[in-house]
């Protein structure tokens, strides 16, 4: 194996602490640990270097911690937006800003995260909302590739050592869009993945013959090839996007016949086909609020979709797929209760099943002593539409809690209300001009 | 109420009046000629009985909230609504414990059966986009009434939605207001005798269309010439028809001779000129607002709403003080610069400032949860200091967009004699939980959670999964 090759497909999983001296007590508070420990009234989380140290009822709190009080308020996990272009875009519509695809001949090397930008101002606008992780994955709208390259799990909490995993997973199309990238059919879609994958299996035992010449011609570049040996080796998952029950369908075929670790994401009809996706351990990353058959392929949308694949056993977690507003997820998760979903199965899906389906929940997800100290404070029910975060704590660093948005709005708050007000380009709320 | 607000409202007045003189004044283009609507009305309300709902939480759309309140409705009407309504003998009694009652929700920004579900390139029909003005086009000409959102939006309460052409060209064509009653043909389900709207578009939209084509206009002030000249042709126009009108009246229609050529592009403009067309303008920016102001000053027009307006909290008391109203969502940002300022207290701050604030849609997904919506921009008002009632904010998505639409004295309030369009929620709406339950327009039940048989489905997703569960 040449060590350039290592490098690029390499997995690398760092979880830093980064030295927090800072130790702080969140007190009085219902805890939903989404652990072990289940639910903690009136508990105590404490959090120490970056980690959480204690969680529980009883928890001693040593006297250099500072304490925040958390009576009549709920705290939680950061949420984990499992598909999102956090870093990768900050005005849709501005291509110099948008790094999530691409159209050169690079299909499955394509490694967004190396183009994040970790100070863009979308991260700020949904951390305050309680965003604290996110995969960041290709939006898929290459015109050219049906793989469209691999995604990683960073945190919204600093601007270096940020990315946590990567690759976490690689990233494909099927269905309508990947018939549109493969010229035209489904199953060119289908075939066009699966050469990719034979490809890869054959590149993989014979690197050094490719090298020499030696070896047959491949339909993908080298850095392709090297990109999805782990995946070809189920090491690392595979997320395909599709939502017809018969892509679906294809879907787990193609998984079982070349051993992939297969995630859904869309899954418009997974309902349909809850059944396979339970029995195969396919984990789903859905929008509990597609209910529109607003395309061919998601005909059979309903609002019941999350609360159908929990019932059926199927690991569900929820992206709205507008990573702008990731933050609008709990109401995403609350209208999923509304049909039928339990309330804490709802918060799971937004906070520990994308760190389980993605394979950080040793670290994230859980309010555990040990783990990484993403911790919510919020005034009410997180999945309330009226609910604020009050606090938001990513690797036990406590989050200033402004964003863009909040200081236009003070800004102009001041600019509108007062007395005798200057114009608003005076005005400098916050410390941040 | 605050000093600032009674002088707003007073000079809110006096504008409306003046506006109210200049239609008066003006006869409606070619009145004589031609009928008002080409494409009239055969609305007619679904069957209905008396019906009393009582014990409920009802927020009336005017701001006020009656606890343990009764509400009746009968003919089509709200008969009565208070503390204490008496039940007429041959009325349907519903027990509304523990429920709330709003008024039917309104979207005065819906492209529903324009951009209808599924989205194909035949039936996406809502952009006329070969010239910077199609005034001509009619948005009831593209609805296609079988777009099976229609349904989705009345199990989330709405009663009442504005159909709107896209944005892609600075003046895109007339809206059509809809009662969202399943049917066959749009006719069935126009809004009788509602006034029509126009809908025009500032910003990056139409000069991204046009400039990309090298075409007419590519820029801002591109846009501001455009509509200037529009309006400017359609006086020209306006004034030939009141000329030829003027003929017939001194010699009679058989001496006038021949009347002008109509051009039903000049007719919209012509009657956007007189009054008779409420104008709908895409707007985000609060510059680009300012200036739209002075063109409608300058053509003596009323712009009734600036729709997607994110940035409609920088210039609140301005909107105020021409009585204009400004529809918003409540978070969306960011997908283009002119979206890029958006705030989620605009809608409150825009309200607490004295001006018209409305929720709008422009989305198949979000008109199903407008209450959830407003319910947001709501407590993003309280975050920031505004103490606003939920019982005010429920005017967010009925009075005033009953006011946006010229609506306002039909619906949009529990009141006596308005029409008897009322949602009855299982909760507060306020609450992501809450679901409509029963949605009445025109005092009939158009849509009954508990009840198959009062929930319509679309001829297209009839036989989709044959013999599967669902």
């Amino acid at each position: 194996m040449k060590p350039f090759a290592i490098a690029i497909a390499a997995a690398f999983m760092t979880f830093a602490a980064a030295a927090h001296a800072q130790t702080y007590a969140i007190t009085g508070g219902t805890i939903y640990t989404l652990g072990p420990a289940g639910k903690i009234e009136h508990g105590t989380v404490l959090i120490k270097d970056g980690r959480i140290a204690a969680v529980g009822a009883d928890v001693s709190i040593p006297a250099d911690a500072e304490r925040i009080d958390a009576t009549g308020k709920i705290v939680t996990p950061g949420i984990f937006d499992p598909q999102s272009q956090f870093g990768v875009v900050e005005v849709s519509a501005v291509e110099s800003t948008r790094d999530a695809s691409q159209n050169t001949y690079f299909s499955a090397a394509f490694d967004v995260a190396s183009a994040i930008n970790p100070r863009s101002v979308l991260i700020p606008v949904n951390r305050i909302a309680g965003v604290t992780r996110a995969v960041v994955a290709p939006d898929g709208s290459s015109e050219k590739h049906v793989i469209t390259g691999r995604g990683a799990v960073i945190d919204l909490g600093s601007t270096t050592g940020f990315i946590h995993k990567n690759p976490a997973a690689m990233f494909a199309l099927l269905g309508e869009a990947g018939a549109r990238h493969a010229g035209g059919s489904r199953a060119a879609a289908l075939l066009k993945l699966a050469e990719a994958l034979q490809d890869a299996r054959d590149y993989a035992s014979h690197r050094d013959d490719y090298a020499e010449n030696q070896r047959r011609d491949y339909a993908l570049s080298r850095l392709d090839l090297a990109a999805l040996i782990p995946v070809v080796e189920g090491r690392e998952p595979l997320v395909v996007e599709v939502n017809r029950a018969s892509d679906i369908e294809a879907a787990l075929h193609l998984a079982q016949e070349y051993g992939l670790h297969l995630i859904v994401s869309g899954g418009a009809e997974a309902w349909m086909v809850a059944d396979k996706l339970a029995a195969a351990h396919v984990p789903v990353l859905l929008d509990p609020l597609q209910d529109l058959p607003s395309r061919f392929e998601s005909l059979g949308a309903t609002l019941h979709n999350a609360a159908r694949l929990q019932q059926a056993g199927v690991l569900i977690a929820f992206a709205t797929g507008d990573t702008h507003n990731a933050r609008n997820v709990t109401q995403a998760a609350g209208n999923a209760v509304a049909y039928g979903l339990p309330w804490i199965d709802a918060l799971k899906a937004i906070m520990l099943n994308p760190a389980k389906i993605y394979g950080v929940a040793d670290r994230v997800g859980t309010l555990a002593p040990g783990k990484v100290a993403d911790v919510v404070i919020w005034n009410g029910d997180p999945l309330e539409v009226t609910t604020f975060a009050d606090q938001v704590f990513i690797a036990g660093r406590k989050m200033p809690m402004v964003s863009r948005q909040t200081l236009l709005r003070d800004r102009y708050m001041k600019a509108i209300f007062d007395d005798k007000p200057l114009p608003a380009e005076y005005f400098h709320p916050g410390t941040n001009r | 109420m605050n000093p600032t607000r009674l002088l707003t409202s007073a000079a809110a007045a006096l504008l409306m009046l003046s506006a109210n003189a200049l239609a008066e004044a003006a006869a409606p283009p070619h009145a004589t000629e031609f009928p008002p609507d080409p494409f009239p009305s055969t609305y007619q309300p679904l069957p209905s009985q008396p019906t009393l709902i009582e014990h409920a939480t009802i927020y009336t759309g005017t701001g006020a909230r009656i606890d343990d309140g009764a509400i009746l409705l009968r003919d089509g009407r709200i008969a009565a609504v208070g503390k204490h309504v008496e039940t007429p003998a041959n009325a349907v009694v519903i027990d509304a414990s523990g429920k709330f009652v709003t008024p039917g929700i309104i979207d005065v920004h819906s492209h529903l059966g324009v951009y209808p579900s599924p989205s194909v390139a035949s039936t996406a029909n809502g952009n006329e986009m070969t010239s910077p003005n199609t005034a001509q086009v009619r948005a009831e000409n593209s609805v296609w009434p079988q777009d099976p959102g229609f349904n989705y939006a009345r199990a989330g309460g709405v009663t009442t939605l504005a159909i709107l052409p896209g944005s892609g060209n600075l003046i895109g064509g007339r809206t059509v207001v809809l009662k969202n009653v399943p049917a066959s043909t749009v006719q069935a389900m126009k809004f009788p005798d509602a006034p029509y709207g126009v809908k025009m578009a500032c910003g990056e939209n139409p000069m991204r269309v046009y400039g990309n084509r090298g075409q007419f206009p590519s820029t801002l002030m591109g846009n501001v010439a455009g509509y200037r000249q529009a309006f400017a042709d359609a006086q020209a126009y306006h004034r030939q028809w009141q000329a030829w009108e003027q003929k017939v009246k001194e010699k009679g229609r058989d001496e006038a001779g021949t009347p002008p050529a109509r051009d039903l592009k000049m007719e919209t403009l012509a009657e956007i000129l007189t009054g008779q067309i409420n104008v709908q303008m895409h707007c985000y920016r609060s510059d680009e607002m300012a200036a739209l102001l002075d063109v409608s000053q300058e053509f003596g027009f009323k712009i009734a709403a600036f729709h997607h307006t994110v940035e409609a909290y920088q210039i609140p008391k301005l909107l105020a003080k021409t009585d204009t109203c400004a529809a918003m969502w409540a978070d969306w940002w960011g997908f283009k610069m002119e979206a890029w300022d958006a705030i989620r207290a605009n809608i409150a701050m825009v309200d607490a400032a004295g001006a018209c604030a409305a929720i709008h849609s422009d989305d198949a997904n979000g008109i199903q949860r407008l209450n959830q919506e407003v319910a947001k921009a709501w407590a993003a008002g309280r975050r920031a200091g505004l103490d606003i009632s939920k019982s005010h904010a429920v005017m967010w998505m009925t009075l005033n967009p009953a006011k946006v639409l010229g609506l306002a004295d039909r619906i949009g309030s529990l009141e006596k004699g308005k029409n008897a369009d009322v949602v009855i929620w299982s909760g507060d709406p306020f609450s992501v939980y809450t679901k409509a339950e029963k949605v009445f327009i025109d005092g009939a039940v158009v849509y009954d959670r508990d009840n198959p048989q009062r929930q319509a489905t679309s001829d297209f997703m009839l036989g989709q999964f044959i013999g599967e569960k669902s």
